[in-house]
């Protein structure tokens, strides 16, 4: 192999993850408040096909960013309300959020379909996905707020009784991974594709939901999971162009097996399970009225 | 001005109200699908009737209300031993695949037979390929305490490669033209019709069948008796000696083997042939049909009735109305918003003083 094709191969990988690492990076803090959030896939639709509408219709990008942005504001707001205002189930509403999101992209989006459009740069957004990393490793790790957002996960009734506002941290992260998916939609109408089509993330939106999983709610790691789950999808085609006789749907499924292998690990130890995953995830907060 | 809203549980927790909301939930989201119509530029009135009301309005579209309700009534039956017992598998689009490609598979392999037989064999293996991958996230559960909700849902993406690996594999049609299709089953493994020229097939009365013996399982059996309790409080369950792991193990096995069913009935019935878009989603939607249906058997029947006439309407106003059939899930998203909120007002009581 020489080495102008495997800075190629490089090149690919960096412009391909770059959503994983923000939708990722966006769930992973949700989660690390304690709700689990099955939306992704919905916000990412929405985000990506105002995004693109907006660029179409203003031609102006900060326009469309900014919008792309309200919208993941818009709907995790609306996620929010409903898991925490009126304690409903998050597993029942994520969904419902996704499939919401996906209807509504493909109707907002129909008149759009194969519209050109002059793409963004993609490594403005590969960098600051490197930096989005580091800073929610500093602020979870380091700052007084990323402690009250891990104490709220890993007990809300003790960092309820400390004085902690639980509903509004919560309400915070969740529109944070909200956002975070929205410009991983973004990126891909913009930046990756450039262009809108029904259903365009593929799927990227539950790739996510289980690198949160593998990175054992870890921000480095989740970086380091990103571009192993896109290096694997990228390898893929090339084994196959080499004539590698591996179907390439094994290595699709990897990153769900590996998921659940690491699930397995960290779960089978109760020790482990404490120090990985938040113990208030998914358990709704009801205060005592 | 400021409003203090207060909220307090409530006592006198009411069944009227608890049934109710599903009828509200509807009702809302017709209201706010009104004004989604409005903002595309559409009547809402010309566009409900063409959503809601003309694709039933002849045989042909009453036959395929049953053809799309019957798989969401059977998985979404399955599932609610799962939620009565507050187990998320929410996995049943992988289990709704694993029972396509298990029972298509004996289709398949037998396709120059023309036995009475293969398609019971079939139906066997459907709703054993459905419950085998359900297993995996039970045995998980049990044995490794690893979340069943994550599991089950990264196994459904598992089952679609696997699909996908046997229709442009080892199972494509060397007569398709490179298409990523299976052959065709042989006709002593297709489900029969219920009325000639119709798609409507068997798979109703097996829907029927299942949502009857539900009813019995959960009002007249001591396991229905436990998962209620156990779905109430796994703390009184645990002193009532129930064995949770156990309960977990078959509440699992039975909704797999439902989704599986249902997964064999799409592929021997309507389909006729396994490729790769075996369903629109019904495992996920199904999860709907089953909230909305209250967990309910017979409120399931209903709901799936309802929910496969999202899917229909859809399908019309792609044709009539020129917007994408995804309109359905704007739908159904809306209504599963609309039934959990309504239900806090089930729970609670508001105050606004």
């Amino acid at each position: 192999m020489s080495i102008e094709l495997i800075i190629g191969i490089l090149n690919i990988v960096l412009i391909s993850t770059t959503p994983l690492v923000f939708a990722g990076i966006g769930e992973l803090v949700t989660e690390k408040s304690g709700v689990l959030n099955l939306g992704l896939e919905g916000l990412m639709l929405v985000g990506a096909v105002t995004g693109f509408i907006t660029l179409v219709i203003t031609g102006n990008y900060f326009y469309s960013l900014f919008l792309s942005i309200i919208s993941g504001v818009i709907l995790s707001g609306i996620f929010a309300f409903l898991v925490l205002n009126l304690m409903t189930n998050q597993i029942a509403t994520g969904l419902a959020l996704t499939i919401f999101g996906i209807g509504l992209s493909a109707m907002l989006g129909k008149k759009f379909g194969g519209t050109p459009i002059d793409g963004l740069n993609p490594y403005y957004f590969i960098v600051i996905s490197f930096l989005l990393v580091f800073f929610v490793a500093y602020f979870l790790s380091k700052t007084k707020t990323g402690l009250i957002v891990r104490a709220v996960g890993e007990n809300h009734n003790s960092a309820y009784a400390l004085g902690y506002n639980v509903i509004k941290t919560r309400y915070l992260t969740i529109i944070f991974g909200g956002v975070m998916s929205s410009l991983a939609g973004y990126y891909i109408s913009i930046c990756y594709a450039p262009m809108w089509q029904e259903g365009m993330t593929a799927g990227r939106g539950w790739i996510a939901l289980a690198l949160v999983v593998f990175a054992t709610w870890k921000p480095w790691r989740l970086l380091v999971g990103a571009y192993i789950f896109g290096g694997v999808a990228i390898m893929q085609m090339n084994l196959q162009a080499i004539g590698v006789k591996l179907p390439g749907q094994f290595f699709n499924m990897m990153p769900y097996l590996a998921t659940i292998i690491v699930l397995v690990f960290i779960s089978s130890n109760k020790l482990r399970l404490k120090l990985s995953a938040p113990s208030s995830l998914n358990i709704p907060f009801e205060k005592n009225q | 001005m400021v409003f203090l809203i207060r909220v307090q549980l409530r006592e006198d927790y009411s069944n009227l109200i608890f049934y109710l909301s599903p009828l509200v939930a509807v009702a809302l989201t017709l209201f706010f699908g009104s004004f989604i119509f409005l903002i595309l530029d559409l009547s809402p009135i010309e566009s409900f009737k063409i959503f809601f009301i003309s694709p039933i309005s002849n045989s042909y579209g009453i036959s395929e209300l049953f053809v799309k309700a019957t798989p969401l009534a059977i998985i979404a039956l399955g599932l609610s031993y799962c939620f009565k017992n507050n187990i998320y598998n929410i996995g049943a689009e992988g289990q709704l695949t694993m029972g396509a490609i298990f029972g298509g598979g004996i289709g398949l392999l037998f396709n120059d037979s023309t036995s009475f037989f293969l398609l019971p064999l079939m139906i066997l293996f459907g709703a054993i390929g459905g419950a085998f991958w359900a297993t995996i996230p039970a045995i998980l559960k049990t044995k490794f305490n690893t979340n069943e909700i994550l599991t089950s849902l990264m196994l459904t993406y598992v089952a679609l490669y696997i699909l996908d690996y046997f229709v442009v594999g080892p199972w494509k049609d060397p007569a398709g033209y490179g298409l990523p299709k299976s052959m065709p089953f042989p006709d002593a493994g297709r489900l029969p019709v219920l009325i000639d020229g119709l798609r409507v097939h068997i798979g109703v009365y097996f829907a029927l069948i299942i949502c009857l013996i539900t009813y019995i399982i959960y009002n007249k059996t001591l396991f229905g008796f436990k998962l209620k309790v156990t779905g109430l409080s796994s703390k009184a369950s645990q002193y009532a000696g129930f064995k949770y792991k156990n309960l977990i193990f078959y509440t699992f096995i039975i909704s797999g083997a439902c989704a599986g069913l249902a997964g064999l009935f799409e592929v021997s019935g309507p389909i006729g042939l396994l490729y790769r878009d075996i369903s629109p989603n019904y495992g996920f939607t199904a999860i709907i049909v089953a909230f909305l249906g209250r967990l309910n058997p017979f409120g399931i029947i209903l709901s799936s009735l309802l929910i496969a006439l999202t899917y229909l309407g859809a399908e019309d106003a792609q044709l009539f109305l020129k917007i994408p059939s995804a309109v359905g899930f704007v739908f159904q998203g809306l209504v599963l918003f609309f039934l959990l909120g309504t239900d806090f007002l089930n729970k609670y009581k508001v105050f606004i003083k």
